[in-house]
């Protein structure tokens, strides 16, 4: 964005203060447009005709430097691009990088319904929410019309997720775009020999379109400028990811020199960027060989601005840790890292139920809360200030001590002796070397629980309730 | 009444029209247009003159309908239309039969002025050890494997040995069953045979709790590791904050002249004690703190100013979280870290390494299968547990950190596999890409 103080937004706002976006004042409003979590449009007075110099003018300023591009319709509409920065820590990155997972148009179609199946049911639960991948790419392997449109319509027909339809053939595009239409697929992609007839379909489907340059970021801009001169803007930029050695360092070095350029200001290359992980299957015979090194492949360029990309395993071993690096990456770093520290009710817990204890730091405290409240376990868990440090580090580190898990429970108000029947408290297993201290300070039972909390379920079911002694 | 007007004030109206761009054009006194382009035009400029020409006729017509004349009827005669074409309606998708050149330029980072220090460990005969190599690492211009400045050393592993048998993980313990007991052994395995940089031996039996193994029983095993390989290594305490310094004292005494990494000085321990036997035997400190940026900027200040630790005695661990469990934090935090040493922050321009054996506490590292019945199937957790320590290790690679403390030989593998990669002291076959849609896999 061209600005980047609230004084420079507010100049362009109504300057009424009358509250319609949920802010008490436009100033306040204006410091949410500078970091992005308020759109203009939320104020409504600015949408009025008499604003409408005002609104363009400011809409015009605000948008990321990074063009945002839409794939898809619906509720699993994908955004992809739309960054301001090129370090997260400077606001936040947005729009996650999109996982297209591959099947292709020689599959039986009994086996592509069954992957497609698989990529679009799949989920892991974290942090109160579920991890799920995004779109299906469907190559062509036949360079056969027909086929490849036969594949995107049983495509079409077994998923709403968003699609990429690949192939160099423009014939092949078109008879999956037919198949797609009302789909808004992204093409892949136009190169240097097709790139008219792609840059026709595209215009005549109205989608998005990816430009393929391998490793000739002159080609690239090239492109992009003359699909933008014909009339679209709509563009995904593959500067081609060359899986190993040097070229693997040249394309590293490729993302790094485009993303630069557009933050920097160079409109004609500044679109979302696509890596194709895919690659490392064509340097690698063994699948487990090639999936790890797909991993890394996908792992590198979603730190290093891929903004979407094509990947071919389906392992767990290799979702899991895409799925966990995009998030990584992706977080808002503005957000808090820690809970309130306080005694937590888990389900609907009694005098009898167990009281644990776990730390403030907002990642250890959801999982523990989650692996209880999904057992259906009901408890109180008490989130103890250690400023926002797991327990292990915070054990090392002195912040998790009898003292201050003493001082949390006094604080909170919760009477461990006429609270409960049992006057036991549990700690997490990995600070099992305070149980002593804990007994002397508290004068109550101290239990040493698992070292994971996913442990607690059955952990609970041989030593809850605890032995009279 | 008639209205006046003089062709200099009609190009004078021109001017308005920003065609300054238009090179190739001039405007004659009897409004005449020539366009001198020479055979080649090119399309896109052949488009945007065209399109800058009827913006031009249009003022024309305006000015002749101001004159009177009903310049709209000659227009729709013209082009057989019932009304005058807006501008608007001109095609916005016009055919272009060639790219438009362009080239493609991205100017380097400015600020990166700051060189990362270097920092050598090991010492070999004739610096006064016994190592048969040393390894050196910091001495950055840019961040990791940026092209703005070559990056003067590769990034290096130290593999983890305890000296007890300690709780891992199924797929880590199996490969280091047979040597289990014998830390010397151990550190022999992972040189030999998992191709480790350095060895990383923890004291861990020392801590009161555990075995409270005295100081003088634990450097025993030191010298026994320093006779079992010949690589620079790095020594660990248990944790334990009351009996670490005394531990890594006698430890570095045995070591003298080794210049091992005595692992680690925190603020909260008696950091000084430690800092003291790294200057008195000729070692190097490991300053560590706990994910965060100002703590790291105190303690290195402590150490330069009140221990008087020469600055190329001095790595940072900011503190490794796991992927998926802090590790975004971790990230951040070394990136920050690395970003503002490169523009001149002197208390954070040190090499960096990392306990990237942390990932090994994620769950989804070691577990069979998911707590969760809701989530997919996991997977065999023999290929999960080392490509979480490889993705938890690479981010902070491109975060900056130099140096990796790892566990499972796979990982170890990968993960220098790749950081040389992008180093860029890994050959390999050339691959062509061009088609890789139709490629069978
Ligand atoms: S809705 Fe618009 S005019 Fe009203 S307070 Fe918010 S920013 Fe100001």
């Amino acid at each position: 964005m061209k600005i980047n103080s609230p004084l420079e937004a507010y100049k362009f706002l109504p300057a009424t203060n009358c509250g319609e976006c949920g802010e008490p004042t436009c100033m306040a409003f204006a410091a949410h447009l500078i970091d992005r979590s308020h759109k203009l449009t939320d104020c409504t007075p600015i949408l009025e005709p008499k604003f409408k110099k005002k609104y363009e003018e400011l809409d015009a300023l605000l948008a990321p430097e990074i063009r945002e591009i839409v794939i898809g319709v619906g509720e699993k509409v994908a955004k992809i691009g739309g960054d301001d920065v090129l370090y997260r820590h400077k606001l936040t990155f947005f729009n996650q990088t999109q996982y297209a997972y591959d099947v292709w148009d020689t599959m039986d179609e009994k086996d592509l319904v069954e992957r497609v199946n698989y990529i679009q049911d799949f989920k892991k639960f974290y942090v109160g929410n579920f991890l799920t991948v995004d779109m299906v790419a469907i190559r062509c392997t036949s360079n056969d019309p027909k086929k490849f449109g036969a594949a995107v319509k049983k495509v079409v027909e077994t998923t709403d997720l968003p699609l990429i339809l690949c192939s160099f053939n423009p014939e092949v595009l078109k008879a999956g775009l037919e198949a797609s239409k009302d789909r808004n697929p992204l093409l892949y992609a136009a190169n240097k020999d097709n790139w008219k007839e792609v840059a026709e379909l595209a215009l005549e489907y109205d989608v998005p379109v990816t430009l393929f340059a391998p490793n000739d970021l002159d080609l690239l801009k090239s492109m992009a400028k003359t699909f933008a001169a014909m009339g679209t803007e709509k563009l995904v930029l593959d500067p081609g990811t060359f899986p190993t050695g040097k070229q693997l360092k040249q394309t590293f070095t490729n993302f790094v020199k485009v993303r630069r350029a557009g933050i920097d200001g160079d409109r004609d290359i500044a679109y979302p960027i696509m890596a194709v992980p895919f690659t490392a299957w064509m340097a690698h015979d063994d699948p487990v060989s090639a999936s790890y090194w797909e991993t890394v492949v996908a792992s590198v360029f979603t730190i290093k601005y891929g903004d979407i990309m094509i990947l071919h395993s389906t392992e767990p071993y290799a979702m899991l840790p895409e799925l966990h690096i995009r998030d990584t990456i992706y977080t808002d770093p503005r957000k808090p890292v820690t809970v309130d520290p306080a005694m937590y009710k888990v389900g609907e817990p009694t005098a009898d139920s167990p009281v644990l204890v776990t730390t403030n730091f907002a990642l250890t405290y959801y999982t523990v809360e989650s692996d209880l409240a999904s057992n259906k376990i009901d408890c109180f868990l008490w989130a103890i200030d250690t400023d926002g440090i797991g327990v292990e580090a915070a054990v090392a580190g002195g912040q998790l001590t009898a003292a201050k898990i003493k001082k949390g429970i006094e604080e909170s108000g919760f009477d461990l002796k006429k609270d409960t029947t049992h006057n036991t408290i549990i700690l997490p297993g990995l600070c099992a070397r305070l149980q002593g201290d804990m007994e002397d300070e508290s004068g109550a039972n101290v239990m040493v629980g698992p070292a994971d909390s996913g442990r607690l379920p059955g952990w609970l079911e041989k030593n809850w309730p605890p032995q009279k002694k | 009444m008639t209205k006046k007007m003089k062709l200099s004030q009609l190009s004078d109206m021109l001017q308005d029209l920003d065609v300054e761009s238009l090179e190739g054009v001039t405007i004659e006194g009897d409004i005449e247009l020539n366009i001198t382009g020479g055979g080649g035009l090119n399309p896109a400029l052949a488009y945007a003159l065209g399109s800058e020409i009827s913006q031009i006729s249009l003022h024309m017509a305006n000015i002749g309908r101001m004159l009177g004349f009903p310049a709209e009827q000659l227009f729709a005669s013209a082009f057989g239309m019932g009304e005058m074409p807006q501008p608007q309606a001109l095609p916005t998708s016009p055919k272009i039969q060639e790219l438009l050149a362009s080239k493609f330029e991205v100017s380097k980072v400015d600020n990166w002025k700051n060189p990362i220090q270097e920092v050598t460990l090991g010492a070999t005969s004739g610096d006064g050890g016994s190592r048969k190599n040393t390894v050196t690492i910091g001495g950055e211009n840019a961040l990791p494997y940026y092209f703005d400045a070559e990056m003067p050393h590769r990034n290096y592993v130290t593999m983890d040995v305890f000296d007890m048998p300690i709780g891992m993980a199924k797929s880590v313990k199996g490969n280091y069953e047979d040597v289990i007991n014998d830390p010397a052994e151990w550190a022999k395995k992972v040189v030999r045979e998992f191709n480790a940089d350095m060895v990383t031996i923890h004291l861990i039996s020392t801590d009161p709790l555990i075995n409270d193994t005295s100081a003088k029983e634990a450097a025993k095993v030191v010298e026994d590791v320093l006779q079992a390989v010949d690589v620079p290594i790095v020594i660990g305490g248990s944790g334990n904050p009351e009996k670490d310094p005394e531990v890594l004292e006698k430890a570095a005494e045995v070591a003298e002249g080794e210049r091992v990494l005595l692992a680690s000085a925190s603020l909260n321990l008696d950091y000084a004690r430690i800092a003291k036997a790294a200057m008195d035997y000729g070692h190097v400190v490991l300053s560590w703190t706990q994910l965060e940026i100002n703590a790291q900027k105190e303690l290195n200040r402590k150490l330069m100013k009140q221990c008087n630790v020469p600055r190329d005695r001095i790595i940072m661990d900011p503190t490794t979280a796991a992927l998926g469990y802090g590790l975004d934090y971790a990230y951040t935090n070394m990136e920050r870290i690395r970003l503002a040493g490169l523009m001149g922050d002197d208390e954070l321009t040190f090499p960096m390494s990392s306990g990237t054996t942390n990932a090994w506490g994620a769950r989804e590292a070691w577990m069979v299968s998911s707590p969760l019945k809701q989530d997919s199937d996991w997977g065999p957790r023999e290929y999960r547990g080392p490509i979480w320590e490889i993705v938890t290790g690479l981010a902070l690679s491109l975060a900056g950190n130099d140096m990796f403390m790892m566990m499972h030989p796979t990982s170890v593998q990968v993960l220098k596999e790749i950081t040389q990669t992008l180093y860029g002291s890994i050959e390999s076959e050339e691959i062509d890409i061009t088609n890789w849609i139709g490629a069978e896999v």
